[in-house]
């Protein structure tokens, strides 16, 4: 029984493929091998929001309005995020990278998705407490230049201070959070000398191309909205910019298992997907 | 029951009072179960995976949390994990999202249930277990718009009523039982659409996880 679901499902689908085929056309934003289920909810997602009736009038407003798109690229670059995020990551960071670290006179580290900036400034304060803030250069990149701007304020909402300093102290901090930011009525807005040596820039994992020679390059929940395919590409432009002896920090549900780099690198702590690159 | 389809899959949803409805209801599955089994529950960001490897004991069933990109498989209950939402992909593998709760809740039910409609189709079975809160609702009518089977716990048997009802307010279920009634019912339902598989065979699933293993 081919039920009126089926069909309006297989019409859905095809009107999604050809929308992706035209933002990849127009925009240079390829999101074809992202995890379509996911593609699928928000644009339909948006469609409610905004009553439009079906994908391919969608496809026309976009095509016709640059600023339809950006809004539409809002929903689908998904740019939730906290400050020590998963504590553990960085208490690990603290354990059992640092040292190693410390043996470079010189650092770069790449933040990869870095969204609005919470997990950079929380690296930074991490760099700061262990002294080696002012030996690197931090490169953060997110394909959304919207959220890159935001970022480069240092600004945030006070709303979620309160859960960002638990975090901070779980994540093994030394200081006093409130040291190191700003408040005003309803924002913070975090100390110049966390910013000083931050580069944030627009960069697509997609389409653009590798940095050089990186120490550290942290990407935490950004593979997981790729397919498989995609995963091990973006992988590979990240073991590309890394040096031999450096470190991949992903999000807590992201492996490099599935690729074809998995065999160059050895966990430095597998729960917490801290990866050493060990072979060229 | 007159329905002779094949199910390809199960998902269920539920959030207070799970645990023990999951532990009295996941055991019952023999380790060669035709379908797969997603599970949504409601649990805190940070708990561990001590409730998988605790269902893991007990389960004939292979118990554990869904991997992103991973293929579902047949004998294997999958978890959601906390904090992230779980999506089923048309190709019938996992994704992981942290997009915004829905329904105040990372992982939703509702995610998990809309995109397994979409990958099942009429071929799908949901069940809304015992909660306190409306996620899941709206899933389970998608679930029931695309010809699947909808089942939801009795709402007098759950310890927490207000999933169950909120879901029979939106759908009128192909079933309302008990938990214990549940996996007897599943086992006559997915064993009678495949002619070669009776429930008498059951026990002696070849390929059973545990030598040991009894279903009780
Ligand atoms: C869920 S956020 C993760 C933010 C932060 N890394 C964290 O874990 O808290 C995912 C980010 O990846 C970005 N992103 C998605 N696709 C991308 C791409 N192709 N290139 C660069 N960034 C991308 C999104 O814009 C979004 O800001």
């Amino acid at each position: 029984m081919v039920s009126d679901n089926e069909t309006q499902d297989r019409i859905v689908n095809l009107e999604l493929e050809l929308l992706l085929q035209a933002i990849q056309q127009q925009y240079d934003y390829d999101f074809r091998e992202y995890s379509r289920a996911h593609v699928k909810r928000r644009v339909l997602h948006y469609l409610n929001a905004n009553g439009i009736p079906h994908i391919s009038e969608l496809q026309h407003r976009l095509l016709t309005d640059e600023q339809c798109f950006r809004k539409l690229l809002k929903e689908l670059s998904i740019n939730v995020t906290e400050m020590f995020r998963n504590p553990s990551f960085y208490k690990t960071i603290r354990e059992k990278v640092v040292g190693l670290l410390k043996t470079y006179p010189f650092l770069k580290i790449w933040h990869a998705g870095c969204a609005t900036g919470e997990e950079v400034y929380s690296f930074a304060i991490l760099l700061k407490e262990e002294g080696l803030y002012d030996r690197t250069q931090i490169y953060a990149t997110d394909f959304n230049g919207d959220v890159i701007k935001k970022a480069k304020t240092g600004s945030f909402s006070i709303r979620n201070i309160r859960d960002y300093t638990s975090n901070y102290q779980q994540s093994g901090g030394k200081e006093s959070f409130s040291d190191y930011y700003h408040a005003t009525d309803n924002r913070v807005l975090f100390d110049k000398s966390l910013s000083k040596n931050i580069v944030f820039a627009e960069h697509n994992l997609v389409s653009d191309g590798v940095f050089s020679e990186v120490n550290m390059v942290i990407s935490r929940n950004v593979l997981i909205y790729f397919n498989r395919e995609l995963q091990n590409r973006v992988l590979n432009l990240m073991d590309r910019s890394l040096v031999t002896g450096g470190f991949l920090g992903l999000g807590s549900k992201e492996t490099i298992m599935f690729s074809d780099i998995a065999a160059k690198y050895k966990a430095v702590d597998s729960k917490e997907r801290i990866f050493k690159k060990i072979h060229v | 029951m007159s329905n002779q389809k094949t199910y390809e899959a199960i998902v269920m949803g539920t959030s207070a009072g799970g645990l023990s409805a999951l532990k009295k209801m996941l055991p019952g599955f023999p380790a060669d179960f035709p379908c797969p089994v997603l599970v949504v529950q409601h649990i805190s960001p940070q708990s561990d995976s001590y409730l998988i490897k605790m269902l893991d004991e007990l389960c004939p069933m292979k118990v554990k949390e869904a991997v992103d990109t991973e293929q579902i498989e047949s004998g294997t209950i999958y978890f959601a994990p906390p904090d992230y939402h779980l999506l089923v992909e048309t190709d019938r593998s996992m994704s992981l999202t942290v997009d915004e709760k829905v329904n105040y809740s990372r992982p939703s039910i509702d995610v998990l249930f809309e995109t397994a409609a979409e990958a099942y189709g009429e071929n799908l079975i949901g069940i809304i277990l015992t909660g306190a809160n409306a996620d899941g609702a709206v899933g389970l009518l998608k679930i029931k718009n695309y010809g699947g089977y909808t089942m939801v716990q009795d709402p007098n048997d759950a310890e927490n009523a207000v999933m169950p009802e909120k879901a029979m307010r939106m759908v009128l279920p192909d079933q309302v039982l008990t938990i214990d009634e549940m996996v007897p019912f599943l086992l006559k339902m997915n064993y009678h659409a495949s002619e070669k598989e009776s429930p008498d065979q059951v026990d002696q699933g070849k390929n059973s996880k545990k030598d040991n293993s009894d279903p009780g």
